[in-house]
């Protein structure tokens, strides 16, 4: 039996593909660093259609969501990053996606309809970064207690000294 | 006469609940024996393993990784090992690949006896979680005697391994395997085709192709409902190309396809393939380097990356981002737990509630691997 000829897509076909489907307001660009993985860059408003359209398509058709996470970019303009790493068990071909939004205005329409796996990804990324997923249906604290103050996985986040009277600072060495 | 219904019940199952894996919490609705909502409340071994990595530097978080999976700490390393590598740009030797199959396919048997053997004693089988110990025993003294620790290693480093094997270690290794074949078919013998033991876990929780793929679920729980994936050989890195071995499916072959026994069945199926995989690199591995040239100081460039490596819980994936320094910008860990833990909400409506000691079994579930 010969093996079927590859349908994998490359980064740059996806792009196009994308934005030849969205426009360049809601496909911002394509960035290729010279080391690691390439990203596309989604405007915040457009994620929940392009990942409905990436799910679906039948030539891009990615079916599993690796990871979902954020980063706290800093620099001269912070922001929140969530970083969506795709792959399609049919095409194997993956892409990484990356949706930029502002700190004081920390809003991005869920996935987890298109995704099941993206629901507790979602509540971790809000957890530890103070993401706000529009249209979760649980967006609860994930790891931290309930009523923890503060996202940890923020550059700016300062450590608690004390949690319900339980002091967090390690004693000195006598 | 109406249905039959009684008062709905909210039980606290947790955290210190013996069949838990670790430290986790249900907090279960019951009407009667039935399931109406169990959901799960994790955190209790949060560690900020992630916080952690953007504080030290590259090197210096691999200890921290073998807390990330603690059943399976070699494979742990491993993942984090490759990602560095893979953002750093660093080849490994091909002996130290040798080596680190070599562990990693251990810790795979060691992993999945206490997943198969915790399982039966979950659900009431107390004899052969002490034969799986037994066996465990023997792979903990191999990997005492190649890096001296016998839970978290720190043996994989970035670049290559710590140490090469010891004098006769090999032939040790091999001892293990030529005992070990035969013991998993005496273990077959005493659990897995019991008739009770298999009722309890046929067509419990039923999880279908579309689904396991839509919840990511990934490694064992994945192919338990008939996928065939395998980052070994879909994704093959290491030495894997090289070696010749099947990927277990599950088969329906007690109840329907995607159930428990079906996930129960492919770790032990596993563990054979696990053992045609150590005798090949026994027989492969070659004299050489076991560890790549590195930099005094490892900075990686700028760029981010995702990589994932099959441990036994599944695919563990490190999303590393880098800006140039020598301590890591962002270090995102996804585990297979994690997802199978997102799942278990979703089916255990409507089961008994003694079935979901089982389900959290059949997913091979381990705490902090949830809570990192």
């Amino acid at each position: 039996m010969t093996p079927a000829p590859s349908t994998a897509k490359t980064v740059q076909e996806i792009f196009a593909r994308l934005r030849a489907e969205f426009g360049e307001n809601a496909v911002l660009g394509l960035f290729e660093p010279k080391a690691g993985d390439s990203y596309l860059s989604i405007a915040p408003e457009a994620i929940e259609r392009v990942a409905a359209f990436l799910h679906e398509d039948a030539e891009l058709f990615f079916n599993s969501l690796m990871c979902l996470g954020g980063v706290h970019e800093q620099g001269d303009q912070p922001a929140l990053v969530v970083v969506y790493n795709l792959h399609s068990m049919r095409h194997r071909h993956r892409v990484t996606l990356h949706v930029r939004v502002p700190m004081e205005k920390p809003i991005v329409k869920s996935v987890q309809h298109i995704w099941a796996g993206a629901n507790w990804f979602e509540r971790e990324a809000y957890d530890l970064l103070g993401i706000q997923f529009e249209n979760h249906p649980d967006l609860r604290r994930l790891l931290l207690p309930p009523d923890w103050t503060g996202h940890p996985l923020r550059k700016d986040y300062e450590y608690p000294k004390e949690y319900n009277g339980i002091s967090c600072v390690r004693a000195k060495l006598k | 006469m109406g249905e039959m219904t009684s008062q709905e019940m909210t039980l606290n199952m947790g955290p210190q609940h013996p069949s838990t894996h670790g430290v986790l919490r249900f907090v279960v609705q019951t009407d009667g024996e039935i399931i109406r909502r169990a959901t799960p409340d994790v955190g209790y071994l949060h560690r900020s393993i992630e916080k952690i990595g953007e504080i030290v530097t590259y090197p210096q978080f691999m200890p921290y990784t073998d807390r990330v999976d603690y059943v399976a700490s070699m494979s742990s390393n491993e993942a984090y090992a490759r990602s560095v590598e893979a953002l750093a740009g660093l080849q490994v030797p091909r002996r130290a690949l040798f080596i680190r199959t070599l562990v990693c396919e251990l810790g795979r048997i060691s992993s999945h006896l206490i997943g198969v053997g915790a399982l039966a004693m979950d659900i009431g089988a107390a004899t052969p979680f002490t034969h799986a110990l037994r066996e465990r025993e023997w792979v903990n003294n191999l990997l005492e005697e190649i890096c001296g620790a016998r839970l978290t290693f720190n043996f994989i480093r970035i670049g290559g391994v710590w140490m090469d094997m010891p004098v006769g270690w090999k032939e040790r290794v091999l001892e293990f395997v030529d005992h070990f074949e035969p013991a998993l078919v005496e273990f077959n013998q005493l659990i897995s085709d019991n008739e009770i033991f298999v009722k309890r876990l046929a067509n419990v929780a039923v999880i279908s192709e579309a689904e396991a793929i839509n919840f990511g679920l990934v490694g064992p729980n994945l192919r338990g409902s008939g996928v065939r994936f395998d980052l070994r050989r879909d994704e093959p890195y290491s030495v894997y190309p090289d070696l010749d071995f099947d990927i277990p499916i599950g088969r329906g072959e007690r109840g329907r396809l995607g159930d428990s026994y079906d996930r129960y069945m492919v770790r032990i199926r596993e563990m054979s393939e696990c053992c045609k995989i150590i005798r090949q690199c026994l027989k492969m591995v070659e004299p050489g380097p076991i560890m790549a040239k590195m930099p005094r100081v490892l900075k990686p460039p700028v760029g981010e990356v995702y990589v994932r490596t099959e441990t036994p819980r599944g695919e563990q994936g490190y999303h590393l981002t880098s800006d140039g320094t020598a301590k890591a910008y962002r270090v995102k860990i996804r585990t297979g737990s994690f997802s199978a833990m997102s799942m278990v909400e979703k089916i255990s409506e409507g089961i008994f509630l003694a079935d979901l000691i089982a389900i959290i079994g059949s997913f091979d579930v381990v705490a902090p691997e949830v809570d990192r």
